[in-house]
Parts: structure tokens; C-alpha cells; sequence
């Protein structure tokens, strides 16, 4: 019925590779609000979109060039996520977990109404940065987009890893992240650093929103299958670990391109599968790849 | 007045009657639109029971409670469909046969579910049900299933018309018929959650710890409340299959999940009578929405969608009232409870009310115990 080669088996996991860094970001994204509130961010696929939204409207009303837009975007969202953390989340900090989802998708309503009133609901063509010319390696054609967006978010993961590893902030979020009370009491303020870990995660997320906007079109809902393949990412790789997080993301990516294209019906069965690789790791892997196992005492 | 009959309170007697002149009233008094919507008023009634026994008794997550009205509602319409084209059987018998039918097969994929869900609990019970919801539709639309479910065309049904004796219009039996169907089963739900069934539920909610050493089986309740769940969604489905005469797997889609959810904590989790208000919040929402965005301010338009107001009443919600509608209104109840006890001199002892998102989260395991 299909006829595999060899070539086209590692096209796909080429451009496989290239989605999945944009997964790996949205899913470090859920990662970093994860590790510090315990809460998945049911929001974070729409706070990309209302982003995604802000670079369109930059580039289309403004002229503005793309090497512009990109860090423009991705401040206006890291402001824009702190903002939202102390609005909305401050108050919720510590909460149950059904109470948090109730908020992020208080969150999700919000960003996605709004976009929809601000932006309409017309599907729109996103102008990529990159062009669709292929390059060949060895008989297998690569886009310039695809190692365009791959390089773009290994970069952006490199540098909240160097922020995170290197800066006395980035030790601070983590320290409050693991020991809210004890970095409370060496001076670190915790919950200014929730906001951070929510302006960063914003950014991060319009980071992957800009760069699979040319791919998909654009338009108030473009975000939610993507979430839930970061999800999927953000589950595989263990909920809790960043670096889980990139390689679930590239894997995840890898694996639907490889199902989009090989089994039948296979673009319809993408959602689906996200739904196993989700329920599957749960079941026999919880703690994903690189993870730790919880232990729970009562 | 503290007169009772039956052992029911002359308050309480009031409501009731009340209650049935409205329900009857609403389609006799109203216009065909008001009727039909006023009828899938109560198909929503009945799925956001099947919530709230999931989310608002058993206090697990779901914001998949779509994918499981999808199963009933397709059930109907399949059965309708393949029965008439397969078989030549074209009776409108089959429509309402196949209610039952859709509850045992939404029951059984819902129960189906609640195994793995079992070892889910919190973040990742929502994370498995919010793939759930968005998995469903496009499994209906494969193309090479089409010949078993109809693909993205959908599937159309016959209206259902009122029986030759009874002088109703189409919508008015429909409305009839869906608030029938509703009251069995609120009828139901009111009893499971004053059973056996229905306190382990809360205790499963309440602490799952606790629960265990009571000798309560986690598993067993929480994949009951999954299967009882989906069978109240399923039967939600099958009659807005009926109502709408049309299904399509874009009506099921994530949209309808999480509004179900947000009608829920709108109406209030973990109260009879929350999915009623959530119910009428659903479907005249949007309805309302849509007569303000017609209303110019200036250029400034008001949305037409309903997304933004569900933002800002879960928001005001949550911020003021954690336990919805019904959690304000058994609070007023509470409060003037205790001050007429107060006026006669004595004191009430008031039980507190059933809040799943309140404040004070209920249910925390201790977080520390020294030993």
C-alpha cells in the first residue's frame, strides 16, 4: 500500500525534527509554569496565539521586518505574561489544582475572545522569515523554514538554559520553584519570581507561536492542536524537566510526522495519538523521560 | 411556619410548584425559538450532571465530557442512519429507542476511560480528557470510515414530531420530551448522591487518603463515576442528535468540552441544582452575547462570540464566588436560616456547603506529618 523508502522514511524525520522544536518551546513553556505552580497552563497555547497575533499586526500594519518584529514580540509577551501572572494567577498562587485549571481556562476564554474581537476570525496567511527553498543533503530535501525554525528555537531553549544555569535570577526561579520557604528566607522573592517564570514562559511560547504560524495560517484557534502536541512533548520528556521537554518535543514531533505520513488516514490520527502517547506514558512511564518518580507521603 | 407535609418543608412545597408552573409554562407562553432553545436547555441540564457527579462529586477533572456526548449522540444518529439505509427501517420508534442505547454504549466507553484515568489523578486526569476532547472529532472525520460514520458531512435525522393526538407544535414536544427525560434524570442523580455510591464519591473528592482508610475502593468509584458520567453525557448527546435533527463532528469539538466545564463551575460544582443554572447559562449565553454585539458604541463593537463574557464571568467567579450560582444562593439560604434561628433565641449549627472550588481547598492531603 505505502511504499517506504529510505529517503522519503528521513524526509519525513527531518521535517519531523523541525516541528518538534517548535513543540520542545511551547512545551518548555508548560514546563517552566509547571515546575512552579504545579499547573498546567491550559492558556498557553492561546497566550502564543494572541502573540503570534501582535508580530501579524507588526508586519502587516507596521512594515516592520521580521529580524524587528521577532524581539519586539517576544518582549511584548514576556511583559505581557507577567502582567497576567500578577492579575489573574497571584491571587489563585498555592490553589487546588481543579481551582488553577478553572483560572487558565478563565485565561483561555479570555485570549481567545479577545482575539477573535480584536483580530477576527479570518484565517490569515503568516508571512515566514524564511523561504520554503529546499536544500539537499545527500538526496534528502530540507527547507531552508525547517532548519529556519528548528535553529531559532534550539537558540531560544539555549538561552533560557544559559539564563537558568548562569544568571543569579535564573538561580533564584529555580530555588523558588523546588524550596518556595527556604528561598523565602534567603531573600529571594518568590512570587515575583512565579511572574518571571510566567513572562518567560510567554516568551518562549511566542517564540514557537511566530515560528509555526507560516506552517499552519493563523487564526484564534491555531494554537490548540499544537498545545496539546506540547503537552504530549511536555508529559513524554517528564512533566517537570526542561530538558525532557525539548527531547519529548522532538520526538513527539518525529513520531506524528512519521504517523501523519505512513499510517492510514494518518493526518486525522494525529490528535488521537498525542491522546496515547499521553495516556500510554502515564500508565507505564509516569514520570516520563527524565523525570524522577513522585513519592507520595501521607 | 414550620408546617410540613410529607415531611417536606411549605418552603420547599412552594418551589416545587413553583418550579413545575415555570417548566410548563415556559413552552405554552413562549415563541417556537424560546421553546426549542428552552429544550436544549434541558439536553445541557442533563450533560452537566454527568459533570458534575464526575467533577463536582467524585472531584476529578474533565475537560473532555464532549468526546463522551459525541459516542451518544452518534449512537443515535447511526443507528437511525444505518437502519434506514441498510435495512429500509425508517420509524421514528428507533430515535427514541436508541436514548437508552447511547447511555449504555457512552457508559461503557466512559467506564472504558476511567481505567486509565484511574492512575491519573489532577493535572494529568485534565491533561488525558482535554486530549480526549480534542482526539474525537477528527476520528469521526476519516475518510475511509466514512461509510460507517458519515465523515464531515454528518448525518441528518427526521425532526420529531409530537404523537397525532396531543395538539403540540414540534418544538413544544421536543421541549416535553428532553425535560421528561431531564427530571428521570435529576430523579436519579439526587438519589445517587444521597446512596452509598454517592458519599464514597465525595469522599474520593474530599480526600482519597481518608476515603482508602475507610475501606472506600478508589477504583471501583472513580471508574463508576466515569461510566455514570458518560452515560449521563451520552444520553445529552443522543438528544441533541434528536433536537438538532443534524449531527457533525464539529459539533463536538474542544469548544464544547470546556464550555461544558465553564457552565459547570458557573453553575457550581458539587450542587443538585448547579447544572440547572449552568444549563440555562449555556445555551442563552451565547444567544445574549450575540443580541449585544449588535449594539454599536461608536466603532466599538461588543463580541458576537460568547468567549469573552465566559472569561469574565469564570473570572468574576472565581474571584468571588468560587462555588458558582448555587453556591451564593445556599449561602443566602444559610445566612437567613441561622438569623431567623437567631430571632427565636436559638442557635443553629449550619452544615457548611459542598464547595469544590473553595476557597480553602478542600481535601489537601496534610502536607507534613512528623514522626
Amino acid at each position: 500500500m505505502y511504499l517506504v523508502t529510505l529517503t522519503d522514511f528521513l524526509q519525513q524525520v527531518v521535517s519531523g525534527i523541525a516541528s518538534g522544536g517548535v513543540y520542545a518551546s511551547l512545551a518548555l513553556a508548560l514546563v517552566l509554569i509547571y515546575r512552579a505552580m504545579d499547573v498546567a497552563n491550559f492558556a498557553q497555547g492561546e497566550m502564543a496565539m494572541f502573540s503570534t497575533f501582535i508580530s501579524y499586526t507588526l508586519i502587516t500594519s507596521f512594515n516592520l521586518p521580521f529580524y524587528v518584529v521577532f524581539p519586539v514580540t517576544i518582549a511584548i509577551a514576556f511583559a505581557g505574561g507577567v502582567v497576567i501572572e500578577r492579575i489573574m494567577i497571584r491571587p489563585f498562587e498555592g490553589k487546588s489544582v481543579i481551582t488553577l485549571v478553572v483560572v487558565t481556562l478563565a485565561l483561555f476564554y479570555l485570549t481567545n475572545g479577545m482575539a477573535g474581537l480584536i483580530f477576527g476570525y479570518i484565517l490569515k496567511s503568516f508571512p515566514s522569515p524564511f523561504s520554503s527553498a529546499p536544500i539537499s543533503f545527500g538526496g534528502i530535501f530540507v527547507t531552508v523554514q525547517d532548519v529556519g525554525v528548528l535553529g531559532v528555537c534550539l537558540v531560544i531553549l539555549g538561552l533560557v538554559y544559559v539564563f537558568f544555569r548562569f544568571t543569579k535570577v535564573g538561580l533564584a526561579m529555580r530555588a523558588a520553584a523546588l524550596y518556595p520557604e527556604s528561598s523565602r528566607l534567603v531573600g529571594v522573592r518568590v512570587s515575583w519570581m512565579l511572574a518571571l517564570g510566567w513572562g518567560l514562559a510567554s516568551a518562549v511560547g511566542a517564540t514557537a507561536g511566530m515560528m509555526i504560524a507560516p506552517i499552519t495560517f493563523l487564526d484564534p484557534y491555531f494554537m490548540q492542536p499544537i498545545l496539546l502536541f506540547a503537552f504530549a512533548a511536555a508529559v513524554l520528556g517528564g512533566i517537570e524537566s526542561p530538558l525532557g521537554a525539548v527531547i519529548g518535543g522532538l520526538t513527539v514531533g518525529v513520531l506524528l510526522a512519521l504517523v501523519g505520513s505512513y499510517l492510514p488516514a494518518g493526518q486525522n490520527l494525529r490528535l488521537p495519538f498525542a491522546l496515547v502517547i499521553i495516556v500510554a506514558v502515564l500508565l507505564f512511564r509516569p514520570a516520563g523521560f527524565l523525570g524522577q518518580a513522585t513519592v507520595r507521603r501521607v | 411556619m414550620s408546617s410540613r407535609f410529607l415531611g417536606i418543608s411549605a418552603y420547599v412545597w412552594i418551589a416545587i410548584v413553583v418550579g413545575v408552573v415555570v417548566l410548563i409554562g415556559i413552552p405554552l407562553s413562549t415563541d417556537k425559538f424560546t421553546t426549542f432553545e428552552f429544550a436544549n436547555v434541558a439536553v445541557y441540564v442533563i450533560a452537566l450532571m454527568g459533570l458534575n457527579l464526575l467533577t463536582g462529586y467524585s472531584g476529578q477533572i474533565s475537560l473532555g465530557n464532549g468526546a463522551f456526548m459525541a459516542i451518544g449522540g452518534y449512537t443515535t444518529a447511526l443507528t437511525a442512519y444505518h437502519l434506514k439505509h441498510s435495512f429500509g427501517i425508517d420509524s421514528p420508534a428507533i430515535l427514541y429507542a436508541s436514548i437508552p442505547l447511547a447511555a449504555l454504549l457512552a457508559g461503557l466507553f466512559g467506564f472504558l476511560f476511567g481505567f486509565p484515568a484511574l492512575r491519573l489523578s489532577g493535572i494529568y486526569l485534565a491533561l488525558a480528557t482535554f486530549a480526549l476532547a480534542l482526539s474525537i472529532p477528527p476520528i469521526i472525520d476519516i475518510d475511509k470510515l466514512e461509510f460507517i460514520l458519515q465523515g464531515h458531512s454528518g448525518v441528518n435525522l427526521h425532526p420529531l414530531h409530537p404523537p397525532d393526538f396531543l395538539a403540540l407544535s414540534d418544538e413544544q414536544w421536543l421541549y416535553f420530551v428532553n425535560c421528561a427525560i431531564a427530571g428521570l434524570m435529576f430523579v436519579l442523580a439526587w438519589n445517587l448522591v444521597r446512596s452509598t455510591t454517592g458519599r464514597a464519591f465525595m469522599a474520593v473528592r474530599d480526600s482519597e487518603t481518608a476515603a482508602v482508610a475507610s475501606g472506600v475502593s478508589l477504583s471501583y468509584y472513580k471508574t463508576l463515576a466515569f461510566g455514570i458520567s458518560a452515560a449521563y453525557s451520552g444520553i445529552a448527546g443522543s438528544l441533541l442528535a434528536i433536537s438538532v435533527a443534524y449531527v457533525n463532528p464539529d459539533v463536538f469539538g474542544l469548544q464544547l468540552s470546556l464550555a461544558l466545564l465553564v457552565a459547570a463551575v458557573i453553575g457550581g460544582l458539587g450542587f443538585e441544582f448547579g447544572p440547572l443554572i449552568g444549563g440555562l447559562f449555556f445555551v442563552w449565553l451565547p444567544y445574549w452575547s450575540e443580541q449585544v454585539s449588535k449594539l454599536h458604541v461608536g466603532t466599538f463593537q461588543l463580541p458576537s462570540k460568547p468567549d469573552v463574557f465566559y472569561g469574565v464571568l469564570l473570572v468574576v467567579i472565581i474571584f468571588f464566588a468560587p462555588s458558582g450560582f448555587m453556591g451564593v444562593i445556599m449561602r443566602g439560604i444559610g445566612v437567613y436560616r441561622a438569623r431567623r434561628a437567631a430571632a427565636r433565641g436559638e442557635k443553629i449549627v449550619i452544615a457548611p456547603t459542598a464547595g469544590v472550588l473553595e476557597e480553602e481547598s478542600i481535601g489537601e492531603e496534610p502536607s507534613e506529618i512528623s514522626n
